[in-house]
């Protein structure tokens, strides 16, 4: 990582307006999860498993298409993508590897309606070899009708 | 349980058997139909070489995320659960690559029942492009 000489030479690129979207959550979205699109999932992504091609349970990560943005063709970027409401315009723009960090407490159903609340919990800056970089964490909570925590899952992002 | 794995003892250095994919178009367009992801780096090749420079059509990170998970499921045959996975996508990997997705036991918790992985999405090139770490809990013959 850097020296210190580095880290004094840097400035900051988070400003403190940057700073206070650190806890700003989304609208909780519900969805209702179905045999079909279990189905679907485990087909598309070569599941093996009985249990899952049938839909009777959903495999791990199912969330991530249930809960996978449905946005009209107009909010689309012309290579496809939307942009992520929930986010801040950052000063650095290229997106570098992410990673996930995903907990599975409570198995998933045909039948069972979902609420998934994402919240930006994190923003904060590194200085590597090539240059600053900007790191920045998103939290998706789901829970069952119940209230009950399914799967929390976190994502952490590098822009550069 | 399963015989085949009825009191199975886990030790550190245990390999998952792991397995050997590639995705082709069909399962991409599938992949990223399920999602409705409409990025063309997946599906419109002229783009992904002559706007984003890639070398062929890039598999989605997120179905190598879910091999990982199949990988882990499929070793542990219902003995157990996965309670918490960590990966990364560090490097693309595009239509018809050889895949090759495993993992190793790297510590076993005999009084939670747990054991920790790590695991991997590698190329034929060796390199890791998806790197990760799971929790699993340990249950029937399966046994720390």
């Amino acid at each position: 990582m850097s020296s210190s000489t580095n880290m004094a030479a840097a400035e900051s690129l988070l400003t403190p307006e940057l700073l206070a979207n650190i806890g700003r959550q989304d609208t909780p979205r519900r969805e209702l999860v179905t045999r079909r699109d279990i189905r679907k999932y485990a087909v598309a992504t070569g599941n093996r498993q009985q249990r899952y091609l049938d839909g009777d349970v959903a495999p791990p990560m199912f969330h991530v298409p249930l809960f996978w943005d449905v946005v009209t063709m107009d909010e689309l970027s012309p290579d496809g993508v939307f942009i992520d409401k929930l986010l801040p315009k950052f000063p650095l723009e290229k997106a570098m590897a992410g990673g996930l960090d995903i907990e599975y407490l409570a198995p998933i159903h045909p039948g069972d309606w979902l609420t998934a609340t994402r919240t930006l919990t994190d923003i904060y800056e590194k200085h590597g070899r090539s240059g600053p970089l900007i790191f920045y964490e998103l939290v998706m909570e789901i829970r069952n009708d119940e209230g009950e925590l399914v799967i929390r899952e976190k994502t952490t992002r590098i822009l550069r | 349980m399963n015989t085949a794995t009825a009191n199975r003892q886990l030790k550190v250095g245990d390999a998952l058997p792991g397995f050997t994919r590639s995705c082709d178009e069909i399962q991409l367009f599938l992949y990223n139909a399920v999602l409705y992801n409409a990025h063309r780096i997946h599906f419109d090749y002229p783009y992904a070489r002559d706007v984003e420079g890639y070398p062929g059509l890039v598999v989605a990170g997120p179905l190598l995320g879910d091999w990982l998970h199949q990988c882990v499921e499929e070793w542990l045959d219902g003995e157990g659960e996965l309670a918490r996975i960590s990966y990364s996508n560090r490097g693309a990997a595009y239509v018809g690559d050889a895949l090759h997705v495993g993992g190793e036991v790297t510590a076993v918790n005999e009084d939670a029942g747990t054991a920790a992985l790590v695991l991997w999405v590698r190329n034929d090139d060796g390199a890791t492009l998806v790197p990760g770490e799971a929790t699993v809990q340990l249950g029937g013959g399966l046994r720390p």
